[in-house]
C-alpha cells in the first residue's frame, strides 16, 4: 500500500532532511509506545552530534525508565544510585572539567529520591547539565504517586486520586531551585508536538553550550506523558497533559544568564 | 513557481503505531495500517502524496522510524 505513493525520484541521499541520528544505538527503543523519553533521547543525541562533542560527552543514568537510556546513547554513559545523579555528575565535571556531563532523570528519581543531591548541586553552581523528565508517575515501577503527581489525579497508590490533606501538595522542584543561585539557566519544555519538541531541542542545546561559560548548573525539565501509567492512548495522553499538567507545570524559561524571568 | 515535494519512508518493524505522528502530520499523510508488523503493532503508512517533507512526524516520532526526503521542482 505504501509503495503506491512513493516517490522514488525524491528517495535520494542529498534530498534527505531527517533521519534518526547515528549517535542513537541502532537497536529498537524499549519505551512503551508513545513514551516521550524517545524523543527527549533523540534530540539530545541530535544536539550532541551538532556540537560535535561525542566523544568528549559523558551522561548519567539513574534509576528508573532513564535508566534505559545507556542502552540507546552511543556516547560514554554511568549508572548512578537511586537519585545520586548530581552527586556523581558532580565528581566527574570536576575531574574532567573539558567534558560535557548531564543527568538524564525523571521525576520520581530527581524529586523524590535525589532531591537532596540536587538542590545541593544546584546550590553548590556545579557546572552541569540536568535533564529532568518529569511525567508525574513512576512509570517503571508500576504508577506509583510522585512527589510531582497533581492533585486528584488517579496513580496505583492513591486510586481515588491524590489527596492533598493526606499526601501533601505536588512539588515544583523546578521553581524551587531556580531561585537558588548556583543555576544559571532554569527551563520547562515539552515534546509532544512538533512545535514544542524543537523547542526543547534549542534549551538543550543552551544547556549543553552553557557548559563552555562555567557559570552553573543549567536545567532543563521537560514535562512528559506516560500513557501506560495514566492508563491512556498516547494521543489522550498528550491531550491530558495540556489540559491538566500546563496549567500547574507552566512552559517557558524560569532562568536565563543567572536571571529569574518575570512572569507576565 | 518552484514547487516543494517531499515525502517519507518508515521503517514499520521498528514502528510501535503510537499514532503520535498521525496527528502531527498537517496534511493527514500518514494513517495507521490495518496490518500489524511482527511485533504486533498497527504500523505507520503513507496514504497520499500530499507530504511536503515539513518533518513534524519525524520530530515527534519517539522511536525516530521516519526518515524525510525533500527535494524542490520547478
Amino acid at each position: 500500500m505504501e509503495e503506491a505513493f512513493a516517490k522514488l525520484d525524491i528517495r535520494k541521499p542529498e534530498n534527505i532532511v531527517y533521519k534518526r541520528t547515528d549517535l542513537l544505538v541502532d537497536r529498537p527503543l524499549s519505551y512503551c509506545p508513545g513514551c516521550g523519553h524517545g524523543v527527549a533521547n533523540r534530540i539530545l543525541m541530535e544536539t550532541i552530534e551538532e556540537m560535535g562533542i561525542q566523544d568528549k560527552t559523558i551522561g548519567i543514568s539513574p534509576v528508573g525508565c532513564s535508566v534505559l537510556a545507556y542502552d540507546f546513547m552511543n556516547i560514554d554513559m554511568l549508572g548512578a544510585a537511586h537519585g545520586r545523579a548530581p552527586a556523581l555528575a558532580t565528581a566527574i565535571k570536576r575531574l574532567w572539567p573539558d567534558h560535557f556531563v548531564f543527568t538524564y532523570q525523571g521525576d520520581g528519581d530527581l524529586a523524590a529520591i535525589g532531591t537532596a543531591e540536587t538542590i545541593h548541586a544546584c546550590n553548590r553552581g556545579e557546572n552541569i547539565t540536568i535533564i529532568f523528565i518529569n511525567n508525574a508517575i513512576y512509570g517503571m515501577t508500576g504508577g506509583q504517586m510522585a512527589p510531582t503527581t497533581l492533585e486528584g489525579m488517579r496513580t496505583a497508590t492513591c486510586p481515588y486520586g491524590r489527596d492533598v490533606k493526606i499526601m501533601g501538595n505536588p512539588l515544583k522542584i523546578t521553581e524551587l531551585i531556580s531561585q537558588l543561585p548556583g543555576t544559571y539557566f532554569v527551563t520547562r519544555q515539552s515534546v509532544h508536538t512538533p512545535v514544542n519538541a524543537r523547542r526543547a531541542k534549542k534549551a538543550i542545546r543552551m544547556a549543553m553550550e552553557n557548559q563552555k561559560l562555567n557559570k552553573g548548573v543549567s536545567f532543563v525539565e521537560i514535562v512528559s506523558n506516560c500513557n501506560s501509567g495514566w492508563k491512556m492512548t498516547p494521543n489522550q495522553a498528550n491531550k491530558w497533559m495540556e489540559e491538566n499538567m500546563f496549567p500547574f507545570y507552566p512552559l517557558g524559561d524560569l532562568k536565563v544568564d543567572g536571571k529569574l524571568v518575570e512572569k507576565k | 513557481m518552484a514547487k516543494v515535494k517531499g515525502d517519507i519512508v518508515i521503517n514499520i518493524e521498528r514502528c510501535k503505531g503510537c499514532e503520535v505522528c498521525m496527528t502531527a502530520c498537517p496534511f493527514h499523510v500518514i494513517a495507521m495500517a490495518k496490518e500489524v508488523n511482527s511485533k504486533g503493532y498497527h504500523y505507520a503508512v503513507k496514504v497520499n502524496n500530499d507530504c511536503t517533507g515539513c518533518t513534524n512526524c519525524a520530530v515527534v516520532c519517539p522511536d525516530g522510524v521516519i526518515t524525510v526526503y525533500r527535494a524542490k521542482t520547478e
